[in-house]
């Protein structure tokens, strides 16, 4: 199959493996992608109908609805993450794996990006234009929202591998994924309000890049390191 | 090449209990180790404190003469686990899950269709595991110990849920794999008829 025989398979085989699994089985399930999707939209759409029509008063209101939804969203995602592999066992042949468990655990966190993170960047645009964002302000969001959703997915996996043994590691979860996220709800929600404004907002879009530049680099190692942990 | 894996006093503590306390064991290549002891004796912690999922209080393992500490790869690489789960995903397919395993170490020269063939699970191959009986799921289990090129196979109860047909071939392999120069540890409440060199501790 994959790789010579004999040969440990190199760590991109192992990647790429771990990243089709996690899809194909999203795929197999789309309930657990769904659901934070439709929260999201849900709050977003549940907002304008109780702050009544006044544009001013929504077009302000919408960076930091939109990003309080987004965080939130991913939070509801996240409590799955390692949750399956803990309860089939999956997870300890992983850990039981010559592979180094940091390119499992990157593998599992860019799965979760690309179906939890990703589908709220991309539905963000329908319900910016419903808040009336100016248009010109969009691409601002989406591109606030990638980055900062990149940044949760990665802090959160670290905080879903520490809960992951705990029964009802819920709340634990979010108290201890929320402040790391603060400055990401901070930074995001700011910048798109200041681009909605016509003011210079590409510094809040560096300080999100830089966290996720940040999270990227530390984050897998810290989800390898908790797996072991909460394994024992 | 000959391998060995020993153990130098083990000492394993889980919670308040002390499962075992200088805990001594060799074996060598073509051997087969036997873990008996009632429920709760500590078979299951040995297996894990081996493959490194438990810590050990005091001692160490050595593969090959040399701590496994200080080459846990290679030791992962050359070893493969059987858990009391299968541990594979039950929404994919049997080859799905064996496709994903093939990643995970290194590969002899037994591919995925061979090893469904020889345990008997060819016809199950597109499946999803959820919807095959236990003792199927262990068997698409069993061909990860196939397709994988390991001499140390670690195994736990492996004739769980296992017919007697199921049985008898998982003895063959077993024996194959020791014939071959493999290394088995096995933890078992039933006896084992394996016609090879055994080695058995009783954990109180």
């Amino acid at each position: 199959m994959n790789g010579a025989a004999g040969q440990l398979p190199g760590l991109l085989v192992c990647l790429r493996a771990t990243l089709q699994r996690e899809l194909l089985l999203v795929l197999r399930r789309p309930g657990d992608m769904l659901n934070p999707l439709f929260f999201f939209a849900m709050v977003c759409t549940l907002f304008p109908l109780a702050m009544g029509p006044s544009e001013e008063q929504l077009a302000f209101a919408a960076p930091g609805v939109l990003w309080v939804a987004a965080l939130l969203a991913m939070l509801l995602s996240l409590n799955s993450l390692f949750l399956s592999d803990h309860a089939d066992g999956s997870l300890e042949q992983l850990l039981a794996s010559p592979q180094p468990l940091v390119v499992l655990a990157l593998g599992k966190t860019v799965a979760h990006w690309l179906t939890s993170g990703l589908p709220l960047v991309l539905l963000s645009p329908a319900l910016a234009m419903a808040f009336r964002l100016p248009a010109g302000t969009i691409w601002v969001l989406m591109s606030a929202l990638t980055l900062g959703t990149v940044s949760l997915s990665l802090l959160g996996s670290v905080g879903a591998a520490l809960t992951v043994g705990l029964h009802r590691g819920t709340a634990l979860l979010s108290l201890l994924i929320l402040p790391l996220a603060m400055p990401v709800l901070i930074f995001g929600a700011r910048t798109v309000s200041l681009s909605a404004a016509g003011d210079t907002y590409s510094m809040g879009l560096f300080a999100l890049a830089a966290y996720a530049v940040g999270a990227l680099s530390l984050a897998p190692f810290a989800t390898a390191a908790a797996l072991r942990i909460s394994n024992e | 090449m000959s391998n060995t894996l020993s153990a130098h006093k083990l000492t394993l503590v889980r919670g308040e209990r002390c499962l075992f306390k200088g805990l001594n064991f060799a074996l060598g290549s073509g051997e087969l180790l036997l873990l008996e002891g009632r429920n709760g004796s500590g078979k299951t912690s040995l297996l894990k404190a081996i493959i490194g999922l438990l810590e050990l209080e005091t001692g160490e393992f050595q593969w090959n003469g040399m701590p496994v500490r200080s080459q846990r790869q290679e030791f992962l690489s050359a070893s493969v686990w059987m858990a009391h789960r299968v541990g594979m995903k039950p929404d994919l397919t049997a080859s799905e899950n064996l496709s994903f395993e093939s990643t995970l170490r290194p590969l002899n020269n037994c591919d995925i269709e061979e090893a469904l063939e020889r345990l008997g699970v060819l016809r199950l191959k597109k499946l999803p595991l959820r919807s095959l009986s236990a003792g199927q799921q262990r068997r698409v289990g069993l061909a990860r110990m196939l397709i994988a090129r390991a001499t140390l196979w670690l195994m736990d109860e492996p004739f769980t849920n296992l017919d007697r047909e199921g049985r008898d071939l998982l003895t063959g392999i077993i024996s194959d794999h020791i014939e071959a120069g493999g290394l088995c540890v096995l933890a078992a409440h039933q006896d084992v008829a394996v016609d090879v060199p055994t080695q058995r501790i009783l954990l109180e």
